[in-house]
């Protein structure tokens, strides 16, 4: 990064200490710690203290991996967590299956797996086709007051909320509105682009483990939904899978991280 | 599916080092892998097919360790992390240098701490680093040199005495 000219400076000082320079410039640097004994015994110093570190960590690193690491055993505990949760909503699904969105349990997927992402996405689209259409009101507090709005689903929701920032796909925040679900209350936050097209951030209590993303097409209508601590989330619009997905992954990652606010 | 566990397997020794830096306890740390390592399966395909395996699970793995932390502080079972680093019995009887590196990184933040582990223990590049902290490059190599400045006035308080132990 740096040409051969620029003036000696701490990032070269770091790599120097991680022995991560090389040829001219390494040759510079070494010329300027000969020339200078103080800055000298500092990277000598740290470079000892790297050592040390790393090898004060080394016999942890040397260990054998305990059994319950084992990728088949996260994996196997993960299946038992599954069959339980089938248990659980066995009676959820035969009321689904007969109310005729039994289509969808019959693609072969883990009908467990699927139970709690399937009423988030179900919830999620129904919210989305109510509101999306909705001209004068399509959100009951604005975007204009973010932080209120934030503030008052988070409390209403019983998690920390933030609204994902989605500008580089376009789309801009323009309020949310509280709805009730199966479980409680359920927050959903519409963002639009410029053209005027909607896509919602959708999120409730939910029974139910973590899971992974779930995709559903309905028609025109796309959804990305996964459960995640206890809460179903679903990202909706008139989309299709390789557009919504780098958005789904974006506001997992902004959900995810929200959970850091105190 | 069984390239999950040839890809993943090989990263855990590295991914229990990290922990175990962090938290300084042998099961906490274990507790915290294990978590990670569910997450990374449960998102597998989540996973950028061109993306760094290693960075993403550090990724995880620190995250994971913030958010317990501060919900752990959020229902008032607050862990003093001094108090943490000091209950843990040495890991190993590798003589007072180590001990006393350990003990240096356990007063540092954990911001501090991760940029000196994943560069200095676990080689991470820095732009590797930069994308795990979700910080610019440049900011990964000042906060590498204050926290090298921060761990060698810890342990420049006997001075000499560090000095001669290295030596």
């Amino acid at each position: 990064m740096n040409g051969s000219r620029a003036p000696i400076g701490e990032d070269d000082l770091q790599s120097f200490v991680d022995g991560r320079l090389a040829g001219e410039r390494l040759a510079l640097v070494e010329g300027y710690l000969g020339s200078n004994p103080e800055a000298r015994t500092r990277v000598t110093l740290e470079r000892q203290q790297r050592d040390a570190l790393r090898a004060a960590l080394q016999a942890k690193f040397a260990e054998p991996v305990p059994a319950r690491l084992r990728v088949a055993a996260i994996r196997a505990a993960r299946r038992r967590s599954w069959r339980q949760r089938v248990a659980a909503v066995a009676a959820a699904l035969v009321l689904l299956v007969v109310g005729g969105a039994g289509g969808w349990f019959a693609r072969g997927q883990s009908a467990a797996s699927s139970s709690g992402t399937t009423t988030v996405t179900r919830d999620a689209v129904a919210a989305y086709r109510t509101f999306v259409v909705e001209v004068a009101h399509p959100v009951e507090v604005g975007a204009a007051q973010e932080a209120h709005l934030v503030r008052w689903l988070s409390k209403r929701l019983g998690r920390p909320l933030k609204a994902p920032d989605l500008a580089r796909f376009g789309f801009r925040l323009m309020g949310g509105r509280l709805l009730s679900a199966d479980a409680g209350a359920a927050a959903q936050l519409m963002y639009e682009t410029d053209g005027g097209r909607r896509l919602t951030v959708y999120v409730q209590a939910t029974q139910g483990g973590e899971t992974a993303f779930r995709f559903r097409q309905d028609g025109e209508t796309a959804t990305f939904a996964w459960l995640d601590q206890g809460y179903g989330f679903a990202v909706t619009a008139n989309s299709d899978r390789a557009e919504l997905l780098p958005i789904a992954e974006v506001v997992y990652q902004s959900l995810d991280g929200a959970i850091l606010q105190p | 599916m069984d390239d999950i566990a040839t890809l993943l397997e090989p990263q855990i020794p590295a991914l229990r080092r990290y922990a175990y830096a962090l938290v300084r306890n042998h099961d906490v740390a274990d507790d915290l892998v294990q978590d990670c390592l569910e997450r990374a399966i449960a998102r597998w395909y989540l996973r950028r097919g061109d993306g760094d395996l290693r960075a993403w699970l550090f990724t995880i793995l620190r995250n994971r360790y913030i958010s317990d932390f501060r919900q752990k502080r959020r229902r008032g079972t607050e862990v003093d992390i001094d108090a943490v680093a000091l209950s843990i019995h040495p890991s190993q009887d590798d003589g007072l240098d180590t001990q006393d590196v350990l003990t240096a990184l356990d007063r540092l933040s954990e911001e501090h701490k991760t940029v000196l582990l994943l560069v200095g223990v676990e080689d991470l590049s820095y732009e590797e680093t930069a994308n795990i902290l979700g910080i610019p490059r440049g900011t990964v190599m000042s906060r590498l040199a204050r926290a090298r400045q921060s761990l060698r006035g810890l342990l420049d308080r006997g001075g000499a005495t560090w000095l001669r132990r290295v030596k």
